[in-house]
């Protein structure tokens, strides 16, 4: 009896997840859909979900009109490039307000989030103007650098949560062991938190992947990544629905593939903390 | 060092010294049709100037405006050529942010520019920036369901026609609606057409000393016959349709008329696009017999920001792409149809045109009837037919766009928009330092 009840109550949580999952999914999967059709399919109503004339035109399109490779290779480099650096910032920083925090750490710690707070256009125009006069518009470094600064809160904060569950007294072992500060943290707290590391990466790989209101107004031709090319085919005058889903499609599959492939880093990460 | 290597080095230093002398231009511009049409033309330009590469930054109309007004404001020098509407132009202008474009070059013929359109972007007799498309606004018909009705469409209709007939062909059991207007809040949305059709009815933003006019009655006549109209025969949800909303509402065939850009006509005219495309009729936008007609007008334009270092590229670009030999450059590859229309007196005169676009005369009637410099029937301090050419507009147009939405979607009455209208409109003028 109480297996008939386990087994219906495992029926019960599969359907109500699958159904989750396919709700939250969808979006992209219409996405997805609509790429495959003419525009004119694109905004029939009803809307046929799979029966209609599957074309590749659009790709065909989009591949002549926009250089996506470049735009692909903006992205990868500003992505990545900031996640490390701000790793290579974090880590540390991290480490100090876990291990040896002090009266004012939460203080700093909340202080760092409220940079968060302020809607970014409300620091355009400086911003703007800093990076003219250093010449880094429409540079990948500048890209770069204000990503890193932007994401740099939430690595910290999300390092910070993994660090504290790390217990300290293997830490201490390994002082007495005769570990300097550099090997203690690159050989002893690193490896135990990978998994917290490696969270803390994909996610902010996300972020900055889809980060879009710097991206566009810190680029022109040369550093746009792929926000600025999704941009470029949206349009209030006139339906390009299948256009723009193709765009949006070839912009978000790296970094969904890249999302599948790491999911069990990414779900272990976020769910389980560094040590359990 | 053999033969191999030496031709190698050879082509590279001739390809270094190449790229050494050619001078690059970054054009920001908007992803509509006829601008991704000319990007795909370039090649035309760049064989006869090979001194000249060119770089693009296409953006939807909303990102572009932001990413330019930030970069010209602060001088940023990103762009060469931008891509701006008749709505920067003058304030731009006004700024001392833009060159004036005095070498176009001899066979520009700058005369061949379309009056309205023209006298939008001149300011203090000099031209700031040179018209690639125009377009006003018109009215789109569905020819069958007008015949089914037993009704006619003049040539130019009044407003009482228009909701006349829009009540007449609407059955809303069959998905049907009469007429389908703008309601999605914005100054670019429903603030464009709104104030355009408030034109019609006597009303204007602003009298001659500034002061807001939505206390008025021809406000309040405007708004109340537009909402009562958008009950009766429009669509469910309109207060949440735009351009975009619109066109995929009359392209599946679920609109008996649609009042808008007429950049439209060529959507739904194509047959590849909409389903109503061999039932379409024109007319022009309707009037009340006050002496102006509801039409806007508006033209995507090429200029130079001040301070730029590569003006004589950029203006060769400019005549290029603006004159008179790339719209026979866009017939002989594309068809006269997809001829970027609404510049030139020359393009309204050429028989294969009037044979290729159907929409041909009622465009050149829609620009020709628009005055931005007199818009309303009242006399105006300001320029601009559906928009008011002062930097406050954007925030202001959109702020009064809501209230009117709200009006439409029946979450407020009209006679509370207008008074929230006008209360807002009065506090930010008065900020802002024109009501004294």
């Amino acid at each position: 009896m109480a297996r008939n009840v386990s087994t219906r109550r495992k029926i019960v949580v599969t359907v109500v997840a699958w159904t989750i999952g396919i709700l939250i999914f969808f979006p992209i999967l219409w996405t997805f859909l609509t790429s495959f059709k003419t525009e004119a399919e694109a905004i029939a109503s009803p809307p046929s979900l799979f029966f209609f004339d599957w074309t590749t035109e659009n790709y065909h399109e989009v591949q002549s009109r926009s250089n996506y490779f470049l735009h692909f290779m903006n992205s990868v480099v500003v992505s990545f490039g900031s996640t490390l650096i701000g790793l290579i910032i974090a880590i540390p920083s991290a480490w100090a307000m876990a291990f040896s925090p002090t009266k004012r750490t939460k203080d700093v710690l909340m202080w760092m989030l409220s940079t968060k707070m302020m809607p970014s256009v409300g620091v355009l125009v400086p911003m703007y103007l800093l990076f003219r006069n250093t010449g880094l518009l429409d540079t990948r470094t500048g890209l770069v650098i204000v990503l890193t600064l932007i994401n740099l809160p939430i690595i910290i904060w999300m390092l910070y949560t993994y660090f504290k569950e790390i217990p300290g007294e293997i830490l201490e072992a390994a002082r007495m062991d005769g570990a300097s500060l550099s090997k203690e943290i690159i050989y002893v707290l690193t490896p135990m938190a990978i998994p917290g590391i490696a969270s803390t990466l994909l996610l902010n790989i996300i972020l900055a992947w889809n980060e879009a209101f710097w991206t566009l107004n810190l680029s022109a031709a040369k550093a746009a990544p792929l926000t600025a090319f999704i941009a470029s085919y949206s349009s209030p005058e006139g339906l390009f629905y299948a256009k723009l889903s193709a765009a949006s499609t070839m912009a978000i599959a790296p970094i969904l593939i890249l999302g599948w492939f790491s999911q069990k880093q990414l779900v272990r990460g976020l769910t389980f903390g560094a040590v359990k | 060092m053999n033969l191999r290597t030496f031709l190698l080095g050879t082509c590279s230093a001739v390809a270094l010294s190449g790229l050494a002398q050619a001078e690059t231009l970054t054009i920001a511009t908007v992803n509509n049709g006829d601008m991704i049409r000319m990007q795909k033309l370039t090649d035309d330009f760049t064989s006869k100037n090979p001194d000249i590469t060119l770089e693009w930054v296409t953006l939807e109309e909303n990102v572009l405006r932001q990413r330019v007004t930030t970069d010209i404001a602060t001088k940023g020098g990103q762009y060469d050529i931008m891509t701006i509407g008749t709505y920067e132009v003058p304030i731009w202008a006004k700024q001392g942010w833009l060159l004036p474009l005095d070498n176009l070059g001899a066979d520009y013929d700058v005369d061949d520019l379309l009056p309205a359109i023209r006298s939008g972007l001149t300011i203090d007799g000099k031209l700031y920036a040179a018209p690639f498309y125009g377009e006003s606004s018109m009215v789109m018909y569905r020819k069958d369901l007008f015949e089914k009705a037993g009704l006619t469409m003049p040539d130019a209709p009044t407003w009482d026609f228009i909701a006349e007939a829009a009540r007449k062909i609407t059955d809303k059991n069959n998905e049907v609606y009469g007429i389908c207007l703008r309601g999605k809040a914005g100054w670019g949305e429903n603030m464009a057409f709104l104030t355009a059709t408030a034109n019609a009815f006597g009303a204007r933003w602003f009298d001659e000393n500034w002061k807001p006019q939505f206390d008025q009655p021809e406000w309040k006549n405007a708004l109340d016959f537009y909402v009562k109209l958008m009950n009766d025969a429009g669509p469910p949800g309109a207060s949440s349709n735009g351009f975009n909303e619109n066109l995929s509402l009359f392209q599946t065939g679920k609109c008996g008329m649609w009042i808008d850009a007429t950049v439209a006509a060529s959507f739904v005219t194509n047959p590849k696009e909409s389903t109503v495309a061999d039932k379409v009729g024109f007319a022009l936008a309707p009037d009340t017999g006050l002496g102006k007609r509801g039409n806007w007008l508006w033209a995507w334009n090429l200029a130079i920001p001040a301070g730029s270092q590569k003006v004589a590229a950029a203006e060769k670009f400019i005549a290029w792409a603006t004159g008179k030999d790339y719209l026979k450059l866009v017939a002989d590859k594309e068809g006269w149809a997809n001829v970027p229309p609404g510049t030139r007196t020359s393009l309204y005169a050429n028989p294969e045109y009037q044979k290729a676009a159907p929409f041909a005369k009622m465009t050149l009637d829609s620009i020709n009837a628009a005055d931005p410099k007199n818009p309303a029937v009242k006399p105006v301090p300001y320029v601009g037919v559906q928009f008011v050419a002062i930097p406050e507009f954007q925030g202001l147009g959109t702020a009064v766009g809501q209230q009117f939405s709200a009006a439409l979607a029946g979450q407020m009455s009209v006679d509370d928009a207008l008074a929230s209208a006008q209360t807002l409109t009065e506090r930010e003028m008065t900020k802002a330092g024109y009501i004294k």
